[in-house]
């Protein structure tokens, strides 16, 4: 602690001025021991950062980056086997080794915290309203129950929570995510604190839902001033939301600044790689992604310097000597100061306050900003070639896939003896498309919109319960057991999950070799082609006698993509493949899908809740709202000019990862949520959140409420919308 | 709610049926009452002997079909028929009951009791010593059956008493024989009596119950809803008690259930070694005397506790689970 700090502790006052921050953390390290013998885990190792009243800071960082447990041991919710050094003070006042008593004073008053999943945060025993007047009323002994119970009704009308008299006496698990999530930020508003912690809290919702809540903490920090700390590794909404940011890199701050500053000039390879590493929606045509070699550094052996030198294209031998501290842009010690310690055994180790000024952690910022580098720059961007079939017309292309009207309804039963039908659940109800060699066509939607049930349909290969689906030309309901076991080797499927789609107890190569086994692969000529499919999608030779167990998510997600190669399969169906892994992973993923399109001449259907992702790979793209396809068409056409207005909703609510364009849009914002697939709609199934139906006439009102709009084309071209009033605009 | 409950009910009352009649047919078909009267001294003449069971409804000569109906149709009118010695059955049930029970009951709810709060404080000290010594505890008295603990037990009152020189533990009977003294002397006395049988029986369900419960606690320790709560302001040690192990105790409420069962057998051996005339020592003794009305009697009432604590989990159940009240 220097000796600035020490004066700024003594000067605090009960009621500090505007210049003491809120919350200010220096220094901070977190370790978890190892019991039995196991290593330490070093998972926060140096954070320091301040916000003032009213300022949203926000911290970026992929999963392990530690940017959740600094928040956490600011807030002293970690274990007792945490060992946590270093200062966090609130309003000037050291609250880092207060008891858990004293701790408990603050949590909740004067700093709370919004968590990442609603659906287990809330205790599924007690009502809602309960539970917030218990936030009001452990801070308030002196106020009765009924007061309480009076704020709480208010919270809960502040966060939209429709009925909230009624609604209090609701139990969790009556409520749907989103709405529980509007809990939680009632439950951290509840006493108006003057920091609110936000961890990932949106990452788990639907990105309407993730409109509504991102407008709610911007409702929050005008209702009670507070300064907010935004954890999240979505650097869409870093970009439209946050004032400053940090970007975190195995336990360690890498890069700080205002956002214009790191988007528009970050000077730090990793981050630089991240922002290259993420789909952009909003651009026509990107090109490749900007792949990070590598994997993040386990935290219990870190690598000697900078942590991210292993993956660094641009990484010299001074990288490993020493670890860069966090300095202002050019303002490293030269290569040959560090020889110089290094050799005298000394380190830098100073630590820097935060100062408001863009620091990076990088040896090689200095030159970075002089030469203006760029991710494209630095990073070796891989050539992926075009697709051979595109050059042919649409039209003339085969058809790999073909689905016609297709329905699955779930009955609802209800009974155990005699079990009797009380309703039914349109999963899907009733959509057509097609798919051509060498195309990729997107399904996406949001949770509960049929995507899923759909594509488990085209899978099963069994007769629909209605409409019909045709791959390569054959019926499926027509054909005989042989028949489609034999078809199975043209269409193969990859998992969302590469951490329990893959068998824990099998080794790489039996995982991989057990279709070619299946399908009667002549054996000795087995080996060699798991070999070449290792090779195809990145992965080493050597690779195929190790267990899943070994692998991260991403290097998995290729063994599952390796996998569904194996048979050599015309059409590949993908399941949401990249939405579990990290960014600079998914980027490496996502070009592997691509490069292996064009080489292999495959068809995709792709299934995602991403639509950044959707936009970079995709070429069609058919939007689904409660088992309706509502549009559909090329992905320009979609993106550019979307006509229906669920698909402009959806388009208008997804962050784009560019601050300037992110601060001068205005998001559609949706109301409520999904309606329950049991009990869809009259008429058009969107109309209860349409934006568009509260501007009609009531004639025109009365004719989305009884008839149901069917899909036709909007531009005359292949773009076909579901809407009576379908109108392109563009969103972006 | 009312009618699942009214529906489980009406289950219950067709198990409780069953299973008195099958422990009748089993008895009747199994024990030997002619017996009884043919090893008396001196030996009464078939005649007799034949006229006394047809009195008890115990003659192995009539059909069982027939006997079974004749028993059937009298305990439909609350009468459990005859013992050997020519009594009625029904009102020493009640008799034996009030005793049994109340060795139960104070039981369930001292081990049950004991058994959460350790287990549930075992699992916030996982692998520090609280917890160690709390499991090898538990499993140390799991793996012993009942009827050793309470002659162990037995074995260390009399050491204790043999030490101290005078009557510090009482392990024989409910209460001193000819006892005299006002209401709450006799209690007292009552209560002195019952201190060993009650420990015996809540011992073992103590540790079934503390391995149980540290299960069911650990599982939701690290939930997102502790941490919600302690972030909302509450003390670790208040988040633990109000939220974790209120939702940590539902499972155990339907495993309460499976240890009744449990208990009553226990109860038996405990009761016999204890020398308490309770159910259980009335159901052995009642075996040797090849008293079938008897052994069906207390079956029946086996059958009824067992069934009134599945009930009561139920109850309990929809009570602290919002969930399942639909």
């Amino acid at each position: 602690m220097s000796a600035q700090t020490i004066e700024n502790t003594e000067a605090t006052s009960e009621r500090p001025g505007d210049e003491t921050p809120v919350l200010e953390v220096r220094d901070l390290t977190v370790t978890f021991r190892g019991f039995n013998g196991n290593p330490d885990v070093n998972a926060v190792r140096g954070v320091s950062y301040s916000v003032r009243r009213g300022e949203v800071l926000g911290i970026v960082g992929e999963s392990g980056s530690g940017k959740s447990v600094s928040s956490m041991a600011a807030m002293g919710l970690l274990p007792d086997h945490a060992v946590i050094t270093g200062s966090v003070k609130l309003h000037g006042e050291e609250i880092l080794g207060l008891d858990d008593r004293e701790m408990a004073t603050r949590r909740g008053k004067v700093i709370s915290m919004v968590f990442q999943d609603p659906l287990s945060g809330l205790t599924p025993v007690y009502t809602v309203g309960d539970q917030l007047a218990e936030a009001v009323l452990v801070h308030n002994p002196k106020a009765t129950k009924e007061e309480a119970r009076e704020r709480a009704v208010r919270l809960l009308d502040l966060v939209g929570i429709p009925n909230p008299e009624g609604r209090y006496r609701s139990f969790p698990h009556e409520f749907s995510g989103g709405m529980r999530q509007r809990v939680m930020i009632a439950m951290a508003m509840a006493n108006d604190p003057d920091v609110i912690i936000c961890d990932e809290p949106t990452t788990a919702l639907d990105v309407t839902i993730q409109a509504q809540i991102l407008d709610l903490l911007r409702t929050a920090r005008e209702e009670t001033g507070a300064a907010i700390v935004m954890i999240t590794h979505d650097l869409g909404v870093v970009a439209g939301f946050v004032d400053r940011m940090l970007v975190m890199y195995a336990g360690r701050p890498v890069e700080m600044g205002t956002v214009d500053e790191i988007y528009y000039g970050s000077r730090m390879p990793y981050t630089m790689g991240l922002l290259g590493a993420v789909p952009r929606m909003d651009l026509e045509r990107q090109g490749a992604l900007v792949p990070i070699k590598g994997t993040p550094p386990s935290l219990t052996a870190l690598p000697p310097g900078c942590p991210f030198a292993p993956r660094c294209p641009i990484a010299e031998p001074e990288c490993s000597l020493a670890e860069p501290d966090l300095l202002p842009v050019g303002g490293q010690p030269s290569k040959a100061q560090i020889r110089a310690a290094q050799e005298a055994g000394t380190s830098g180790g100073a630590v820097a306050a935060d100062t408001g000024v863009q620091r990076v952690a990088c040896l090689r910022s200095g030159e970075i900003a002089e030469n203006a580098w760029t991710a494209q720059d630095i990073y070796p961007i891989p050539e992926i070639p075009e697709v051979p079939a595109a050059k042919v017309r649409r039209e003339d292309r085969a058809e790999m896939l073909r689905v016609e009207s297709l329905i699955k309804h779930h009955p609802l039963t209800k009974g155990a003896v005699f079990k009797r039908r009380v309703g039914t659940v349109y999963a899907v109800d009733g959509i057509d498309f097609d798919i051509r060699e060498g195309e990729t066509l997107a399904l996406v939607g949001e949770s509960g919109c049929g995507k899923s049930t759909t594509l488990m349909e085209i899978m099963g290969l069994e007769k629909p319960q209605g409409g019909s689906v045709s791959v390569m030309g054959r019926e499926t309901s027509k054909m005989s057991g042989s028949d489609r076991f034999a078809l199975r080797r043209d269409m193969q499927i990859v998992f969302q999950d590469p951490m329990s789609s893959l068998d824990p107890r099998m080794p790489v190569f039996d995982i991989i070799a057990e279709p070619l086994r299946t399908h009667r692969y002549p054996e000795a000529d087995t080996t060699a082609r798991v070999y070449e499919l290792l090779e195809l999608v990145g992965l080493n030779v050597e690779h195929a006698t190790r267990y899943p167990s070994e692998f991260s998510g991403g290097q998995r997600q290729r063994i599952g993509i390796a996998r569904a190669l194996a048979l050599e399969p015309k059409l590949l169906v993908l399941d949401e493949p990249v939405s579990a892994l990290d960014v600079s992973i998914q980027a490496g993923v996502v070009n592997l899908l691509e490069e292996l399109q064009a080489r292999l001449g495959l068809s995709y259907l792709f299934v995602a809740h991403d639509l950044s992702v959707v936009r970079h790979i995709a070429d069609r793209v058919a939007v689904m709202y409660l088992g309706r396809i509502v549009e559909i068409g090329d992905t320009d056409s979609v993106y550019t000019r979307p006509a229906h207005p669920y698909t402009q909703a959806l388009l208008s609510a997804i962050p784009i990862p560019d601050p300037e364009k992110e601060r001068a849009r205005t998001h559609i914002v949706l109301d409520g949520d999904l309606p329950s697939p049991a009990n869809p709609p009259s008429g058009c199934r969107f109309r209860t959140r349409c934006q568009k139906f509260v501007t009609l006439s009531a004639p025109e009102q009365e004719r989305c409420t009884s008839v149901e709009p069917a899909l036709e084309a909007t531009n005359g071209g292949d773009q076909a919308t579901a809407c009576h009033f379908a109108e392109r605009q563009s969103v972006l | 709610m009312g009618k699942f409950l009214v529906r489980r009910l009406l289950n219950y009352v067709v198990l409780i049926f069953l299973a008195t009649s099958f422990a009748y047919l089993l008895a009747a078909a199994n024990l030997y009452p002619r017996g009884y009267f043919e090893q008396m001294q001196p030996p009464p003449t078939d005649e007799v002997i034949n006229t006394q069971l047809d009195t008890l409804n115990l003659n192995d000569q009539t059909p069982l079909a027939q006997r079974y109906v004749t028993w059937l149709s009298g305990v439909a009118q609350g009468d459990f028929g005859q013992t050997i010695q020519g009594g009625d059955v029904t009102p020493q049930i009640w008799l034996k009951a009030g005793v049994t029970l109340r060795l139960i009951t104070v039981a369930t709810l001292l081990g049950s009791a004991l058994g959460i709060a350790i287990g549930a404080y075992a699992a916030v000290r996982q692998y520090r010593m609280f917890d160690k010594a709390a499991t090898v505890a538990s499993f140390f008295v799991l793996a012993i059956p009942t009827v050793v603990i309470a002659l162990s037990v037995q074995v260390f009152a009399t050491g204790i008493n043999e030490a101290l020189g005078f009557q510090f533990f009482l392990f024989s009977g409910e209460y001193s024989a000819g006892f005299q003294g006002n209401g709450w002397e006799l209690l007292l006395n009552r209560i002195h009596h019952a201190i060993l049988p009650t420990f015996v029986l809540a011992v073992a369900l103590f540790a079934a119950f503390a391995r149980y419960q540290r299960n069911m606690m650990l599982d939701v320790l690290g939930a997102d809803f502790v941490r919600t709560a302690m972030a909302k302001g509450l003390t670790r040690r208040k988040a633990l008690f109000k939220h974790a192990l209120r939702t940590a105790l539902i499972p155990t409420i339907t495993y309460f259930t499976f240890t009744f069962g449990v208990m009553v057998s226990g109860a038996t051996f405990t009761e016999k070694i204890f020398g308490w005339h309770g159910m259980g020592a009335w159901l052995i003794d009642a075996i040797f005397q090849q008293d079938v009305h008897i052994v069906a009697a207390a079956s029946c009432f086996m059958a009824v506790t067992i069934m009134l604590a599945s009930f009561l989990s139920d109850i309990l159940y929809a009570w602290l689970d919002p969930r399942v009240r639909v």
